[in-house]
């Protein structure tokens, strides 16, 4: 252990690992960069002099100096590869795609494993094709218009956006930690309290948690992958990969306020690839909020991203994901959760937003006695297309899974629903249920709904229920009658059918903040 | 003897009861393996008008060009060997109108099955068909006078074009899938049934199904046409003796039910287990026209075989209730699809399905409502239920819903014989045989009633025998 400098002696643990890692950091800058860059450094040193003044911010300030020493690692990369950089347009102009774009994720202090993984997915997004009608996964999608061309990593934003979007960053107030990215780069970071630190709760960028928690990180990142249709997808996904948050909660550790995640687009037709990983130990509890919104209503985005929860045994997960892209996004989400023995797992998704979007989520039950809920609300408007895959896997008795969609459609909108509960042989006293329930508000909106079945044992409870309907011409008379003009009517109705879902969430904030997302979506259009 | 004791002698049709063959004579075989000269020959052989060979020929170019739907069918499918199937076999192309002109011995395969007898009981008219061709036809007279036409599809196609030719391969087409181009490439033997305006048939039609030669595929084409006000019940029965290696069953079924008329289509399906069922089956509900499907499937390894309506005019109305039986080596990969096409159209689905042993039983399922509809109602049941702990059973629906004031529902579940059950009617004195027996009967009871009740009497009787050690 080198010796640390007298005013980290003092003993924040945060602070220790912080100034570790920033010291790291800059070794490896200067020993790469030129004589301008070492000039920030020197600025952000000067920074970290002004520590001592502010011992009560300490954490904070070491937070946003790792911040700013992984801002300079971005200059740095465009400073130090200017050759490959003028390469870029030609092929660019020439493949159209992400396809041949070097990564700019692969430093030096990537551990071999990821690059093992990286180049898998690679290869698995050069070999597999783009999915096709013929596809049963793909069955009703539009795949003709679903295109990837033209999309592409992109610089980090400036300092302004990034500011101005931290501010807007503001759904949950009262949260244990908040992680924002822009276009996948750093913009805010707050971590964990120092009792939580202590506890041993991991909660970092997931560049940071590779470099220092290399066997964790090997354990789990991008250990699970869709089966669902979007493998290629993924494939490009752990190609690329470099902004996320990894939480980690040790065995017994509850945490009661949420984590939360905004992953925002803003730059020219942006490919993002936002990542979340949860890895909750046995007997532990947290909750994770995932927050993917748009800068503005204009700014063409494709989004890949990936989460993965891992509950072990008798850990509770409430993990909550509001999806509210602009509708010039294309948009993938591939998440997967794996539950052991006796783990609680809920998972509410909002999906308000996107011009095309895939979800895809699975869940596999491997330990007797867990409990994994799947809800879902969507509000698909003109010529939104939501498409989402499920899969309830139940490799082990005694579990239970419940799903419930529910999908509101407007305009010329598209949703497909479609669903499979498997009941491995052995898996005897499963309960699994599946439910998509589908509202057209206009004649032209078109609801598919493909809920499976798929049962290997004899001793169990599944059962899976798709209805689709009309709002109630009698219950709009009702209304009417007492003086709530249609619209109005309307809405209430929609927002009834939605609040078995909303209630979910299980936060009057979060809750509130969602009703009014909604309410803005359909302010327009309902009449 | 009371009646159901008659009934239940009178219509022995049980597995081991059509586990026999007769030595193979043919007068025409069309040999073994599928080419253009095949297709020639059969449409040669039944002397055909040149526009039917034409459409047999660019049916085998389809049948070529199709690929397996393995992409989401069961794998299973790959072991049929289209090149060792023999195509055609038959004794004779002009069925016998009389039972005493059979050739002996067809006569006894169809007396150890009991049609004759069958035919006096209750039917209006029989048709017997013995590999490609139809041994036995007949009908009441009262009803040929009335104008119905009950014929093979030969006949049909040459002595009645202008009644067949414009319904025939529309409901269906050629290209629908592999196995309906198979059919229009190949196809011998089937009903072609014409019932005149305002014509209600009092009791049932019957066509009886036999293969007797090993590597055989048997290829009928049905077309049922009821003209305005006409109702028709149609029922359909298969068995072949248990041979070691694969047989093939494909058959296409197309049913016409024009402004305000009523099909009734029942099968019983108990091919052995060596026989792959892959059959096609639509009908086309016109105006106020009620289609309705009922369908059995007890047999074969591998069924696949899902009856449609498309509800073409207003207010019609499709229905498909199902049940299927799983045992140990079987797929009965079934289920339904309703095409709404107009306005206040109606369908109803029930399918309940029964795995024993290693069985697997799946349901799927396709409903369309494009957006031009108003008021149309679906409404789709699945019941499973598995009897042991390695039964297997699927679910795969797909549903398509748009349009104003469409309501679609469909529900789903999957249950087990509790052991209570068991154990109640076990401590009143029932073996647990009896007992499982009895409540798979209750399950499959509510479906039952729908059948005629000849047929209920002989479903239950072949769900107890199906049954039997399944338990322990």
């Amino acid at each position: 252990m080198q010796k640390l400098p007298s005013f980290l002696r003092r003993g924040d643990w945060f602070a220790q690992s912080g100034w570790l890692l920033f010291r790291s950091r800059i070794t490896y800058l200067v020993s790469r960069i030129s004589i301008s860059i070492s000039i920030t450094i020197t600025i952000t040193i000067t920074i970290t002099i002004t520590i001592p003044h502010h011992v009560s911010r300490i954490s904070h300030n070491v937070s946003r100096i790792t911040y700013l020493a992984s801002r300079i690692s971005y200059l740095a990369s465009r400073i130090t590869y200017p050759a490959s950089r003028i390469t870029y347009p030609a092929s660019l102009t020439k493949m159209n795609t992400l396809l041949e774009t070097p990564t700019n994720t692969l430093s030096a202090t990537e551990p071999s494993w990821l690059a093992t993984r990286r180049a898998a997915g690679l290869e698995q997004f050069k070999n597999l094709g783009m999915p096709t009608a013929r596809d049963e996964c793909w069955r009703f999608a539009s795949v003709g218009r679903l295109s990837i061309d033209d999309f592409n990593p992109v610089e980090a934003p400036a300092t302004t956006t990034l500011d101005t979007l931290t501010e807007r960053s503001n759904l949950v107030s009262d949260r244990a930690g908040r992680m924002v990215y822009v276009d996948d780069a750093p913009a805010d970071f707050e971590c964990v309290s120092k009792e939580h630190a202590d506890q041993g709760v991991i909660y970092l960028p997931i560049s940071e948690a590779i470099e220092q928690h290399p066997e964790l990180m090997e354990k789990y990142l991008l250990q699970e992958s869709t089966e669902l249709g979007s493998q290629k997808f993924f494939g490009l996904h752990a190609a690329t990969v470099k902004a996320g948050a990894v939480l980690y909660i040790p065995k017994g550790v509850e945490i009661k306020q949420p984590f939360v995640n905004y992953y925002w687009t803003s730059g020219a037709r942006a490919a993002v690839f936002p990542h979340t990983l949860i890895i909750a130990e046995d007997n532990s509890k947290v909750s994770v909020v995932d927050i993917f919104f748009s800068e503005t209503t204009e700014n063409e985005a494709l989004n890949i991203s990936v989460s993965n929860i891992h509950a072990g045994a008798g850990a509770q997960v409430f993990r909550k994901v509001v999806q509210d892209w602009n509708e010039k996004t294309v948009s993938f989400q591939l998440d997967t959760t794996v539950a052991e023995r006796d783990a609680q797992v809920k998972n509410v998704a909002v999906n308000i937003g996107a011009a095309r979007a895939r979800f895809e989520s699975q869940t596999r039950i491997e330990g007797a006695g867990a409990d994994v809920k799947m809800y879902s609300l969507t509000v698909a408007e003109d010529n939104q297309e939501f498409d989402q895959r499920t899969f309830q896997t139940h490799n082990a008795p005694s579990a239970v899974s419940d799903l419930l969609y529910k999908n509101a459609l407007l305009g010329k909108s598209r949703t497909i629903f479609s669903g499979l509960i498997k009941v491995a042989e052995g898996a005897q006293q499963t309960d699994a249920y599946q439910t998509n329930r589908n509202l057209l508000l206009d004649p032209t909106a078109e609801a598919n709904a493909l809920p499976g079945l798929e049962i290997l044992a004899n001793d169990v409870r599944c059962s899976h229920g798709a209805t689709t309907g009309n709002v109630n011409e009698e219950e709009l008379f009702y209304m009417m009658q007492r003086g709530i003009p249609r619209r109005i009517a309307m809405q209430l109705m929609v927002f009834g059918f939605f609040e078995e879902v909303i209630e979910k969430v299980d936060s009057d904030e979060l809750a509130d903040n969602l009703r009014h997302l909604i309410h803005n979506k359909f302010e327009s259009k309902l009449k | 003897m009371s009646t159901l004791e008659l009934q239940e002698k009178a219509i022995k049709i049980d597995t081991e009861k059509g586990n026999f063959k007769y030595p193979e004579n043919y007068e025409f075989d069309a040999g073994v393996g599928l080419n253009e000269d095949t297709v020639k020959y059969i449409s040669d052989v039944k002397n055909e008008d040149p526009w039917i060979l034409d459409f047999r020929l660019k049916a085998l170019k389809v049948f070529e060009s199709k690929p397996m739907p393995t992409n989401w069918a069961d794998k299973d499918l790959e072991n049929i060997h289209f090149d060792k199937i023999r195509y055609y076999l038959s004794k004779g192309q002009v069925p016998a109108r009389s039972w005493d002109d059979v050739p002996d011995d067809v006569k006894e395969t169809f007396e150890r099955l009991g049609i004759p007898e069958q035919e006096r009981k209750f039917l209006a008219g029989v048709e017997a068909q013995f590999d490609s061709e139809a041994s036995y036809s007949h009908m009441k007279e009262d009803l040929e006078k009335e104008g119905v036409i009950f014929v093979g599809s030969s006949e049909g196609l040459a002595k009645y074009p202008e009644i067949f030719k414009p319904y025939f391969g529309k409901v269906i087409p050629t290209a629908d899938n592999k196995f309906s181009a198979l059919n229009s490439a190949v196809f011998s033997g089937g009903s072609f049934i014409y019932v005149p305006k305002g014509v209600k048939l009092k009791q049932p039609l019957q066509a009886y199904f036999r293969i007797n030669a090993e590597n055989f595929g048997q290829f009928e084409r049905t077309l049922i046409i009821a003209d305005e006000g006409a109702e028709i019940t149609y029922m359909e029965g298969c068995t072949a003796p248990k041979f070691e290696t694969a047989t093939l069953h494909s058959a296409v079924v197309e049913l016409v039910a024009l402004k305000g008329a009523k099909i009734q289509y029942i099968t019983v399906q108990n091919w052995s287990s060596n026989v792959f069922n892959l059959v096609t089956k639509r009908g086309v509900a016109d105006e106020g026209a009620e289609v309705k499907w009922i369908d059995c499937n007890i047999g074969s390894r591998l069924t696949m075989k899902y009856p449609g309506v498309v509800l073409k005019g207003k207010g019609a109305r499709g229905e498909v209730l199902s049940i299927a039986l799983a045992n140990d080596g079987q797929h009965q990969d079934t289920g339904a699809k309703m095409m709404h096409l107009a306005d206040n159209t109606t369908s109803n689905i029930i399918s309940k399905s029964i795995s024993i042993g290693k069985g697997r039983s799946t349901y799927r399922g396709q409903v369309h409502m494009p957006k031009h509809l108003k008021n149309c109602k679906n409404n789709t049941e699945c019941d499973a239920l598995l009897i042991n702990t390695n039964s297997r059973t699927d679910t795969y629906p797909a549903i398509t819903t748009r349009g104003q004031n469409n309501t679609v529902q469909h529900e789903a579940s999957v249950s087990k014989v509790s052991a209570e059950q068991i154990f109640y009617m076990m401590q009143r004195g029932l073996s647990e045989g009896e007992a499982m027996s009895l409540a798979v009967n209750g399950f499959v009871n509510e479906l039952m009633k729908a059948f005629p009740m000849e047929y209920s009497v002989e479903l239950k009787r072949l769900i107890d025998m199906e049954m039997e050690g399944s338990v322990g």
